[in-house]
């Protein structure tokens, strides 16, 4: 069996001492940024990512993506003790686990969150093993105009799959692809939109932007919050589940665990959004559906589970494609830009270490996150009694620091806290960061691969949905499907449920 | 004409307003090309126009269907919070880490519900110190510590 083969060596390079240190680190980093409301995955990637400069690749990823599905794990014991998420797809967490919680019954509902986590883990990670080489193979035959409509469906899918508007979204998303195609044109050489600003002739900085938009903004919007917690910190003494409890939560967990790892190959998809439609599916098959939000175990089973897998199998079209489906995945792809590495199909062939490396790592940091959450749980309850007013000062000294070291300029910090105000505007405006940030990434790839593909056709813009490129059109074709069926207004509203219901 | 969704207005003009300036910007100094051969200007054109027709869509929408209110910008966190990264980029050369750290950590503790001094002080001591430790000592990042102006800083 090749894959148990390539298994196996993935495990040998992962369980390095020095790639498990990196490891531990991710994870821990992870699950504190998970508990700690106001700084989330995103932002803290970004800050690491001039740092992860002087790691070799494989560390770096493990890393980073350590902090990703760490901080799924410290999320859920903020919903359930604080009853605020402490990471977005924690959200629906809050419901049920906070109702237990006061009940008396945190320890089961925070070991129910853990170890179905860790069984989403270990199943996410095989699946990630098992569906990437195929799709990496297909995705060799790729040329220019099957990954420009692959990005068109991609950015189509976040924007139907984010919450809100979905004018808005593709409006968001164009508006990224702009701000991307800011620097020279690779093409011409011409320096496009700098104004005659030398700092931007390379293009405004992804990492600037996405701590602009995910750190600063949140901090700001945390500030016009008074604070406000309670937490139920002397009540997590049992933390074993019962019988009945177990009984209970494995099918919501099977449940959550199949539904995230689906959603999360999605583009757009992710721990978010498992989350939320693992809540959605409990509640319905439930027999007794009056239970949910009252502390039903399932409530915290299957959306905990599904996140975990969902932070996981998003992986997938990154690793395979080169294409990322949210932010953090976008994320991803500078690091590995940082390095020196084109992402994309080639990288499984090219560096197999790297590819099954990382995979075999995930499922050593899913066994560390268990250990590290349950046992240690009450460590990281201390840590939610530091006041914010703390909190913010330092995660602003860490991003200044991180935005200031990537090239040592301070028209660097300058963009951060331009792209801060934008991203407060935004969310006053109820404009979705997130497909921004897609955009934005994917902007020039889009411009070189439109114009490639153009090119070889001789300017003939049905290249896209000529027969020849079968591909291509089914792409065009899913994509338009997307976006009709969000406009029909039946699953329009069934769309706004899912989100609203919830928050 | 009343605007019954204030957000959509906002948002609708805020798309019209980048996509015409992207369009124009691209149009006078760039060149076009043909589909085939793309000039720099044939993307952002493209795109500028969509953001356009899509931010005429959501701005005359805006007229049609009720929408909720912008909620009220609170400008103290956003104003003090934005001054105090600006601050620490522009002083760290000419007055090295500790006066930007400083001037970040206290700007940005004043845009929080309460300040104290004591508090601020103690924060600004513990980040130092860390920035210092793991930063210039750790991972040799080549920040200046102390004012241009000081010829023999002590610490390094």
């Amino acid at each position: 069996m090749e894959l148990f083969a390539n298994l196996w060596m993935g495990f040998g390079v992962a369980v390095s001492p020095i790639n498990l240190l990196y490891a531990f680190i991710g994870c821990i980093l992870g699950t504190l940024i998970g508990v700690l409301p106001g700084i989330g995955p995103v932002a803290t990637i970004a800050m690491l990512l001039p740092i992860t400069f002087n790691l070799n690749p494989l560390a770096a990823l493990i890393m980073l993506a350590g902090i990703y599905y760490g901080a799924q794990y410290g999320g859920s014991t903020t919903a359930i003790l604080v009853n605020i998420p402490g990471e977005a797809s924690s959200v629906v967490t809050c419901l049920d686990g906070y109702q237990m919680a006061r009940q008396g019954r945190a320890g089961p509902a925070l070991a129910v969150a853990a170890l179905g986590s860790f069984f989403a883990g270990c199943v996410a990670t095989l699946v990630i093993a098992v569906a990437a080489p195929p799709l990496a193979e297909v995705a060799l035959k790729f040329g220019p105009s099957e990954y420009f409509s692959l990005m068109v469906f991609g950015l189509i899918a976040a924007t139907v799959l984010a919450h809100g508007s979905l004018i808005t979204a593709v409006a968001m998303v164009a508006w990224g692809l702009l701000f991307g195609i800011v620097g020279t044109d690779v093409n011409s050489g011409v320096l496009r939109f700098t104004f005659d600003i030398p700092e931007l002739s390379d293009g405004i900085g992804f990492v600037i932007v996405a701590m602009g938009m995910f750190g600063t903004t949140e901090i700001i919007l945390n500030l016009e919050m008074k604070e406000k917690r309670e937490i139920f910190t002397s009540k997590v003494k049992n933390l074993w589940p019962s019988k009945d409890d177990f009984k209970q939560s494995w099918p919501a967990v099977l449940r959550g665990t199949a539904l995230g790892s689906a959603l999360g190959i999605l583009p757009g998809g992710g721990a978010l959004l498992a989350s939320f439609g693992a809540y959605s599916l409990e509640k319905k098959v439930s027999s007794h559906p009056e239970r949910f939000g009252k502390g039903a175990i399932q409530g915290v089973a299957g959306p905990e589970s599904a996140n975990n897998a969902g932070a996981q199998t998003s992986f997938i079209p990154m690793l395979t494609l080169g294409i990322p489906s949210n932010a953090v995945m976008a994320l991803m792809i500078g690091a590995l830009m940082i390095q020196g590495i084109a992402p994309g199909p080639q990288v499984m062939s090219e560096k197999p270490q790297l590819f099954w490396g990382l995979i075999a790592s995930m499922w050593v940091g899913n066994l560390m996150l268990v250990v590290l959450n349950l046992p240690l749980i009450g460590m990281w309850v201390k840590l939610l009694t530091v006041p914010y007013r703390y909190l913010y000062p330092s995660i602003l000294v860490f991003m200044a620091i991180g935005v200031y070291s990537l090239s040592n300029n301070a028209f660097d910090v300058l963009i951060m806290a331009v792209f801060g105000i934008l991203g407060y505007v935004c969310a006053k405006l109820e404009c979705e960061p997130a497909p921004m940030i897609l955009g934005f990434i994917l902007g020039p790839l889009m411009e070189e691969n439109l114009r490639r593909a153009m090119l070889l056709s001789r300017g003939d813009p049905f290249v896209f949905i000529s027969p020849s490129k079968p591909i291509s059109l089914a792409f065009l074709i899913a994509s338009l499907i997307l976006l009709v069926m969000v406009g029909l207004p039946a699953i329009r509203k069934k769309r706004e449920e899912v989100f609203v219901e919830e928050t | 004409m009343k605007i019954k969704s204030p957000k959509d207005f906002w948002s609708g003009l805020m798309f019209i307003g980048t996509g015409v300036f992207f369009v124009i910007w691209a149009v006078v100094h760039y060149n076009m090309g043909t589909a085939v051969r793309m000039g720099p200007a044939y993307f952002p054109v493209l795109l500028g126009g969509l953001l356009v027709v899509l931010g005429l869509v959501i701005f005359l929408g805006s007229f049609a269907l009720e929408g909720p209110a912008v909620p009220r910008f609170n400008f103290r966190p956003l104003i003090l919070i934005s001054l105090a990264c600006v601050l620490y980029g522009y002083l760290m050369k000419p007055l090295g880490l500790i006066a930007a750290t400083a001037a970040l950590v206290f700007v940005s503790a004043f845009a929080g519900h309460e300040f104290k001094w004591k508090e601020a002080i103690i924060l600004f001591v513990i980040l130092m110190l860390f920035s210092w430790l793991v930063f210039v000592r750790g991972l040799t990042l080549p920040f200046p510590l102390c004012p241009d102006f000081v010829a023999n800083c002590p610490i390094r």
